[in-house]
């Protein structure tokens, strides 16, 4: 019963407030305590996004095979759990060349350059209760900024690769980006303007009795979607992955690229994935928020008892799987049909749709 | 001039036709295609949730077990009664049917019991490293003494061993399949 006990009581909260307090013990400098704990946070945030790295290309891979009617990897590993494994210890004995042509400095530069841009955007999510790592004012704002910043390492690792296809590939991931943003921008707002915060925590609060997907009724559905379609086409995946399109541009931007400069673009890819995806789980679907049902007592005690950590990788991973559907049920889009959909449909209507949803906050008219 | 229309519309004012027909479009479009991309959605969702709908076979560990497709094409046959006896008269239609010449039949004659010339087959040559599969050999056989066997592991060191010959030795056509 005494270990029960224990299981309920650990969050990570209480890991990190503990750690705390044992660094203070140990170093007396406040600087010194600072710096550590940032090394501590961050280590820790890089091992983490390895190790869900590995997850998520296993995941892709088995989501990919099953609704192919495959196998998928059942070799290395049980159930081919160690695939990736193997395939990154590949990627690791591969020469990292550098092509004769290409901008040298700019060329090595770019995966480093996209890899940190995703690894900065993930620095405002809320990962359990009381649980995160910059809780800044302005979160919704940075992250969408941030993300956007990922063009310029692409456009980079195009141009100076000087390769026609990568510059095509390139070009076309800027195309994508730069109307896509905006939707994405405007979806979010919606949700600004209701819960009245850009800070995420308070965004997390204002759906305690209730995500805003249920509270918001039909216009934050169609936020909702509108979110999902635009930051598939942000994360460049398919049916939006154009600017790779192995078929015409054999890999795009990152065709010269090998070895481990190569796993960076693909590690940075599955970051990506995986911040849409909190994002979306933290503005539309409550983030660590347990589901509660108006005024079921017992049944919200009864979710209250699953750890907030838990709700918040359920719901991230929910998304996840949604877009790892998208990817291998539709064909791609054409340049013309991509850029039609983000400036004939997505953008009128998700200009509308702010409009309704301002309406509803001014009036109240939501739970 | 879009918006404009789509807000009169809204009002029910004043209806323009040409213009209604723009709006019934734009929306009528996203409707087609969500439901569209839906019915996609659900069947890779339902291959998603009934893994035991998966037709990959796992080649080298049910080498036992492994039952190929019905239609599978891995090698022509010549198939044997229990008496040593084949259903081919020896006309050749496989023969000139080949588009690469993988089918050579050699055929002597025989005198029958009743002081009869006939045609018999000697031996039916099959030369398994040039044929493609193209099943037109037993379209063509007006007997169906050939058919397509199931065996696909042909590898072997040296190509004079793919030189295969059907029909077994003392091998005789059946009776009713004489002529």
């Amino acid at each position: 019963m005494e270990k029960l006990h224990l299981l309920f009581v650990f969050s990570f909260s209480w890991l990190a407030s503990h750690l705390n307090m044992w660094l203070r013990t140990g170093i007396g400098n406040s600087f010194l305590l600072l710096v550590t704990e940032m090394l501590i946070a961050g280590i820790s945030l890089l091992a983490f996004l390895v190790i869900l790295c590995f997850f998520l290309g296993y995941m892709e891979r088995k989501v990919a095979a099953f609704m192919e009617i495959r196998l998928g990897p059942n070799r290395v590993g049980p159930k081919g759990s160690l695939q990736i494994v193997a395939d990154t210890v590949k990627l690791l004995f591969k020469e990292g060349l550098t092509p004769d042509g290409s901008d040298k400095f700019l060329f090595n530069l770019a995966p480093f350059v996209v890899v940190v841009t995703s690894m900065l955007a993930i620095a405002p999510l809320a990962f359990a209760r009381d649980f995160q790592l910059w809780d800044v004012n302005i979160g919704i704002f940075y992250v969408t900024s941030i993300s956007s910043m990922a063009v310029i390492g692409i456009l980079m690792a195009g141009w100076s690769s000087s390769n026609k296809y990568s510059l095509i590939g390139a070009m076309r991931s800027g195309a994508q980006i730069v109307s896509y943003e905006l939707s994405i921008g405007l979806s979010l707002i919606s949700i600004v303007i209701l819960s009245g915060s850009l800070r995420l925590s308070d965004i997390i609060q204002s759906q305690a009795n209730g995500w805003w997907i249920f509270k918001g009724h039909i216009p934050v559905l169609i936020s909702f979607i509108i979110f999902i379609i635009a930051s598939t086409a942000e994360i460049n995946r398919a049916p939006f992955d154009l600017t790779e399109a192995e078929q015409e541009l054999t890999g795009g931007f990152h065709t010269e690229y090998a070895g481990m400069k190569f796993a960076m673009f693909l590690l940075s890819e599955y970051i990506n994935l995986f911040i849409v995806s909190a994002i979306a789980a933290t503005i539309f679907l409550g983030g660590w928020m347990p589901f509660h049902i108006g005024n079921l007592t017992g049944f919200n005690h009864a979710m209250d008892y699953i750890p907030s950590s838990l709700w918040f990788f359920g719901k991230t991973f929910f998304i996840i799987f949604i877009i790892m559907w998208f990817r291998w049920t539709f064909p791609r889009l054409r340049i013309d049909q991509l850029l039609n959909l983000e400036w004939k449909y997505l953008l009128p209507i998700s200009m509308g749709n702010t409009l309704l949803v301002s309406a509803m906050a001014v009036f109240g008219w939501y739970l | 001039m879009v918006l404009i229309t789509g807000y009169v519309k809204m009002n029910g004012t004043e209806i323009n036709i040409k213009k209604t027909g723009f709006l019934k479009e734009y929306f009528g479009t996203i409707f087609t295609s969500l439901s569209s991309l839906l019915t996609g959605m659900k069947l890779t969702g339902y291959y998603f949730i009934h893994p035991n709908k998966i037709i990959t076979e796992q080649y080298p560990d049910n080498r036992a077990t492994l039952k190929m497709a019905e239609r599978f094409r891995g090698e022509v046959t010549l198939p044997h009664n229990e008496n040593n006896e084949h259903r081919c008269n020896g006309c050749q239609s496989c023969e000139i049917a080949c588009p690469n010449g993988s089918i050579k039949i050699v055929t002597k004659h025989e005198i029958s019991e009743d002081g009869k010339k006939k045609k018999r087959i000697d031996t039916w040559v099959y030369h398994l490293e040039m044929c493609t599969f193209c099943n037109l050999c037993i379209e063509a056989c007006p007997s169906k003494a050939i058919v397509m066997g199931k065996k696909f592991e042909h590898s072997v060191y040296d190509k004079s061993q793919l030189v295969k010959i059907l029909n077994k030795p003392g091998s005789k056509v059946m009776k009713e399949a004489e002529e």
